[in-house]
């Protein structure tokens, strides 16, 4: 039983090669989770690796690192792409878990309804997971297996989110739905991603969470918008939104909403994500 | 590993100086800071990051110090309230508006609230509303409903100088008299209090809501762990193992013993050292369940072959209330146009952020314990009955208490601390966890009610009909009283000449449900206040003039045959809302005429309550002293609880004996030291107690001017040469010296005990009840998004009758933290045993669902209040959530008859209403 801040990467990553030895970073799923049953095995603190922590622009894109929390995202100066991901940032719990809590702890605890992720499906967003066995990276939908299963093995720790160079004036937004103001955790919560191009929606990305096992992406929705007239879209108001679009979804009925009731607010959520997203597009962007 | 931290010291910076503290690996900081380094001022309400109250900076940033490794705070810069209160401006100023605008009440959530809000102004000066709504979004309070304290810092920000606070006679506002301690973090609530070396408990529950269980090995398991010092289970209790608030109903075992009703059920508890307890796993503790098919709603209970629960209650029907005039079923059927309709709610959790705490230990062969509560004496009356000792031998001294509501009237964790201390001879301390407190005490009883209403074409009522069946969980707790009240009030303050309403309370393997503001009236609320709304679009009235129309007044017979000659003042509370009526429905005409997503309206509720027990004595005593040093000293036993006992109670005092509130000297409720001033329930505290305080002041005023012989409207000074005596021309100064002072140091010394005049209820429920009623009225304006069904309060009116206030700034504080947990219960309260155990997923509201709310003082004296007073605590809850009900069907059409009135209810009404 022991807790190591670990100084480096590979300090970190030795450690965790002992059998019960646990990453924690913001402690904000951790200690919730672990409520008051004694601590059993090892915990390695990674937020003191060094550039683990922090947004980056390079060749390749956007790098989040593993270590990066909700304040630093919202702080960052990033396009407008990145809008949706800030809007999630600013509605996760309070300022008290966006100061603690990592963009990749949200991600490593897999919830249905975490909410970074499905504005980061929408960015297109790659993991990526570093052990003593070396580095490797997949898309985030290949990364959540289902309600609290990743495809972390142990030992791994998450270093980075990669977000490919997007389209610019591309525009992200986030809607989220819950029962109260702050502290809540979604009934359902939509992203979506849309670059236009003289009038016309050239790229659609959209992602709908707390409606599945995982956040999905709606990919005959994107398909039928892309192309469309902005101005279309905007007129068909509820109506851009056909049932057959929502197919990828099979919500659950629990204390926060029945499974209709979330089919139902996911189209809504969907179709004014998209009407926001396109009137932001259209603002910054011509 | 190689470089483990523990046992090594993690060091960090705590309020500008260095500290070291040798931590347990991933020890929460929070705990660090209590239990290692002092800083009681951090609070813990939830231990999961749901609450706020132990918020703290580090370098700067707030965060949950429950949440955080200590050893990550590692070489950081943490600072608390009290060092923000030493060091910091913002804190400064906080400190001031805090208490200028009331905006702590019980001060539980004020650490928290305070030091985001440094936070905030340290980055942002004079900052809006909004924006310190999403500053202190992540600090929960239960007593405020926000506003105050978003005002506070509005105004800390904006650098204002607070307004000036009154004189502190009965009418003026003043700061609370308790409130520097809570605003500085200085303020000992129930785990702030047990002595470092203290033993620690902790109690082993059911997981199942219906049971058998044995115990395995209890010896064996104490010997295999050294740090435990006791294990006790029933065979340790000496006297009665049972507790309970109502003669008859003593039915709650303190550890059950072969069967267990409820999850949370207690079975037996676990003493040991502190080290030991922290590294205990109550999964390891030797007991085998088996469970039983549990009784979980009404229906079940009453299902004929039902298992029963206790003896003697067939079909599980704990006791029934029944109240009638007139000939109800005649009327309605003789009524122009009835309505009737079936409402549903649901078990409603207290929410005080502060769990249940304290710690008991010996003092010679007297046990103490100091822990919170809002009935200090009844915990006294418990556990003579448990421990078999006599009343001499038990002391309860109350610690602050972090919000109660209605809960900590009962005893919780009491008994197993008297018993724990008396067996180990040593100090032994607890504190609930959030998932204990809300598994295992008592909650709001969730109601299915059937009611019928009629009236004439003229629109006056024409008949009434209310049952309703209460579940009141496993064991009695207040259920009976609930069961009784709730025939009296669910006509509401109407004039209604032919009623009949009949009630049950039904045991079930749910948690007990008990005593929570407004014991059953608010669901009947509901019911009643949903129903006019129908009758009178029935009728083709107006809402509000229905209600008028048919509102009770002097000379006109309660439900229960009462006739008050004076003070009914529902009336008054209704017209009051009239121009904002008027208004609210302009406004939302013209704002739906623009939108089609999203629809405004309006709703009005009216409310009333019997202000101390039904029918039956209970008396407050308050005592008062001089001292030859001329001091006056007050022994105030009424408990402060956040509603402002600690204020009022001097004010009318003070007021009654002649001298300014300020020169008064206070002693705090301690069963040694303070009469028996009732418990904190029934909003009786202003009106009994304050009757007491009144009584006291005038009799040592007669005593104080009967040594001098001087004319009864003589004035009094205190100062520091005395007490002295101005009688027209003419000044004395009292030579207290040659008087002899009592043992307890008085040389004048008076006690008096004010008890309401009621009469018995016959088998008609005809009688009088209650001395005095208060009256409410609010009004809401709410925007329905009707895509979603997610609803969102706009703003409140709340007209309220007090008789006279005290301190008007209490009146608005206990307004709007009634009117917040009100909303909640309409809009998004549901306790499900086993599913919202905490506040993740029990959800309350946060300072971003309430708006802003007008509290409309309306005083129709009282003969029997002090200085014409009413009592308020539970007036401000009863109207609120139907009000909100009314306003979304005037939005959409769509009348929820099931709370909560989530946005998946909410929805579902919508459509059948036939939005698409
Ligand atoms: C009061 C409260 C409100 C909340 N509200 C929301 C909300 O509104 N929306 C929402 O989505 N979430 C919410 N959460 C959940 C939580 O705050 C987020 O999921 C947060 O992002 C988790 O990050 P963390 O750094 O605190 O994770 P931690 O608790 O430190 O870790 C979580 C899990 O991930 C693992 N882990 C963390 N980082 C890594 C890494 N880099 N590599 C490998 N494994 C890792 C840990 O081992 C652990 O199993 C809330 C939590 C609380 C307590
Ligand atoms: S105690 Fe830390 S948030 Fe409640
Ligand atoms: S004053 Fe906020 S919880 Fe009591």
């Amino acid at each position: 039983m022991g807790y190591l801040v670990a100084a480096s990467l590979s300090e970190a990553l030795d450690a965790l090669g002992r059998p019960d030895a646990a990453v924690i970073a913001g402690g904000t799923d951790w200690f919730p989770a672990q409520g008051s049953r004694p601590l059993k095995g090892d915990l390695v603190d990674i937020t003191r690796v060094p550039g683990l922590r922090g947004i980056t622009q390079d060749a390749g894109g956007w790098r989040i690192g593993g270590a990066t929390t909700w304040t630093d995202l919202i702080r960052a100066d990033l396009p407008p792409a990145f809008d949706g991901i800030k809007a999630a940032a600013r509605e996760v719990g309070s300022i008290q878990i966006q100061n603690a809590g990592t963009v990749a702890g949200n991600l490593c605890n897999a919830s249905p309804a975490a909410d970074g992720v499905p504005p980061l499906l929408t960015l297109g967003a790659v993991v990526e997971l570093a052990s003593t066995r070396g580095i490797r990276r997949m898309g985030l939908s290949e990364f959540l297996k289902g309600p609290r299963q990743t495809a972390r093995m142990p030992g791994e720790v998450l270093t980075a989110l990669i977000i490919p160079d997007l389209p610019v004036g591309a525009q992200g937004t986030f809607l989220k739905l819950g029962a109260r103001h702050y502290l809540v955790i979604s009934i359902a919560m939509v992203a979506a991603l849309v670059t236009l191009d003289r009038g016309r929606i050239v790229q659609a990305a959209v992602a709908v969470g707390s409606c599945s096992a995982t956040a999905q992406r709606l990919p005959a929705l994107e398909a039928d918008l892309t192309g469309r007239s902005a101005a279309d879209v905007l007129a068909a108001g509820a109506g851009v939104i056909l049932p057959a679009h929502l197919a990828p979804l099979a919500p659950i009925g629990d204390v926060r909403g029945s499974a209709d009731y979330r089919m139902e607010a996911a189209s809504t959520l969907c179709a004014r994500a998209l009407h926001m997203a396109i009137e932001q597009g259209g603002q910054s962007h011509g | 590993m190689d470089k483990r931290t523990a046992p090594d010291l993690t060091a960090f910076h705590l309020n500008g100086q260095v500290v070291e503290v040798a931590a347990d690996p991933g020890e929460r900081l929070s705990h660090a800071l209590r239990e290692r380094l002092g800083a009681k001022d951090v609070k813990i309400g939830c231990n999961a990051g749901d609450c706020g109250a132990c918020t703290v900076l580090v370098d700067g940033a707030p965060v949950c110090a429950c949440l955080m490794p200590v050893q990550q705070a590692a070489g950081a810069k943490v600072e608390t309230l009290t060092g923000l209160v030493k060091a910091d401006p913002h804190a400064d100023r906080l400190v001031n508006s805090f208490q200028a605008h009331q905006a702590a009440q019980c001060g539980i959530c004020t650490p928290g609230m305070m030091v985001s809000a440094v936070a905030l102004l340290r980055a942002q000066s004079a900052p809006d509303a909004a924006q310190v709504q999403d500053a202190l979004g992540g600090v929960l309070c239960r007593c405020t409903g926000y506003r105050k304290i978003i005002d506070a810092v509005v105004e800390a920000g904006a650098g204002h100088a607070p307004a000036p606070e009154g004189s502190g006679d009965v009418g003026t506002t003043i700061r609370r008299l308790d409130g520097l301690p809570k605003v500085t973090g200085t303020e000992a609530f129930g785990d702030d209090v047990a002595p470092p070396d203290a033993l620690v408990l902790r109690v082993i529950r059911s997981p199942h809501a219906h049971a058998g269980f044995t115990f395995g090995d209890l010896d064996g398991f104490r010997a295999a762990n050294p740090g435990i010092v006791a294990v006790l289970t029933a065979a340790d209790v000496p006297g009665l193992n049972a507790f309970g608030v109502i003669p008859g109903f003593i039915d709650q075992p303190v550890f059950a013993v072969d069967h267990v009703l409820f999850r949370g059920d207690a079975v037996a508890a676990v003493v040991g050292d502190a080290a030991t307890m922290a590294r205990f796993d109550p999964a390891d503790f030797p007991v085998t369940w088996e469970p039983r098919p549990p009784l979980m709603e009404v229906e079940d209970a009453l299902a004929p072959g039902a298992a029963q629960l206790h003896p003697g209650r067939a079909h599980n029907i704990m006791c029934g209330g029944h109240v009638a005039c007139g000939d109800a079923e005649a009327a309605l059927a003789r009524a122009d146009v009835t309505v009737e309709g079936q409402f549903t709610t649901v078990f409603v959790e207290h929410g005080y952020i502060e769990p249940e705490a304290g710690f008991a230990m010996m003092d010679g062969d007297r046990v103490v314990v100091q822990a919170c509560t809002q009935a200090p004496v009844m915990d006294q009356d418990a556990l003579m009955q448990i421990l078999a000792l006599p009343r001499e031998r038990i002391r309860i001294v109350p610690t602050a208490v972090g919000g109660g509501f209605g809960s900590k009237i009962d005893v919780s964790l009491q008994p197993f601390l008297a018993l724990a201390a008396i067996r180990t001879g040593r100090a032994v301390r607890m504190t609930y966890e959030r998932v204990e407190t809300m598994q295992s005490t008592t909650k709001r009883h969730p109601a299915a009610i059937s009611m019928r209403i009629g009236a004439s074409r003229d629109g006056r009522l024409c008949g009434m009909t209310f049952d309703g069946d209460f579940n009141t969980g496993a064991y009695a707790s207040w259920g009976p009283t609930v069961a009784n009240r709730v025939p009296v009030h669910a006509s509401g303050p109407y004039r209604v000449a032919d009623y009949r309403a009949t009630t049950r309370a039904v045991n079930t393997n749910c948690v007990p449900a008990g005593a929570f503001r407004g014991f059953g009236v608010p669901q009947s609320a509901v019911a009643q206040e949903s129903l006019f709304d129908m009758l009178a679009a029935r009728l083709g009235m107006d809402a509000l003039e229905f209600r008028i129309l048919n509102a009770l007044d002097n000379g006109v017979p309660t439900v229960c045959g009462q006739v008050f000659a004076q003070g009914v003042g529902v009336k008054p509370c209704l017209e009051a809302l009239r121009p904002a009526w008027a208004a609210a429905q302009a406004d939302c005409d013209t704002f739906n005429v623009a939108h089609a997503t999203r629809k405004r309206g309006v709703g009005v509720a009216a409310g009333w309550y019997g202000c101390g027990n039904t029918s039956m004595p209970n008396p407050s005593t308050i005592r008062a002293g001089l001292r030859a040093d001329g001091t006056v000293v007050l022994h105030q036993g009424a408990m402060d609880i956040g509603q402002g006992s600690n204020t009022v109670i001097p004010q009318i005092f003070a007021r009654a004996f002649g001298v300014p509130v300020h020169d008064i000297a206070l002693i705090g409720a301690d069963t040694d030291l303070t009469p028996d001033a009732g418990k904190t329930s029934a909003s009786r505290q202003t009106f009994v107690t304050g009757n007491a305080a009144r009584l006291a002041g005038e009799a040592l005023r007669k005593a104080v001017l009967g040594q001098v012989n001087a004319s009864p409207d003589a004035v009094i000074t205190l100062d520091t040469a005395g007490l002295t005596v101005t009688d027209g021309a003419q000044t004395f100064t009292l030579d207290l010296a040659r008087l002899s002072p009592n043992p307890a140091g008085y040389v004048l010394e008076v006690a008096e005990t004010y008890d309401p005049p009621t009469k018995p209820l016959d088998k008609n429920g005809q009688g009088e009840p209650y001395a005095q009623y208060g009256y409410a009225a609010h009004l809401v304006v709410v925007e329905v998004d009707i895509p979603l069904g997610r609803v969102r309060p706009l703003r409140f009116v709340a007209a309220h009758d007090v008789g006279q206030a005290i301190n008007p700034l209490l009146v608005e504080g206990q307004v709007h933290g009634g009117i917040a947990q009100g909303l909640g219960m309409a809009l998004m309260e549901e306790y499900i045993p086993h599913r919202t155990e905490n506040l993740h997923d029990y959800l309350i509201p946060t300072i971003g669902d309430v708006p802003p709310i007008e509290t409309l003082i309306v005083e129709v004296p009282d003969a029997h209040g002090p200085y014409g007073a009413k009592g308020l605590g539970e007036h401000v809850l009863i109207p609120t959530a139907p009000a909100i009900l009314n306003a979304i069907a005037h939005a959409t059409g769509a009348r929820i008859t099931r709370l909560p009135a989530t946005p998946a209810r909410v929805r579902a009404a919508l459509k059948e209403a036939g939005h698409a």
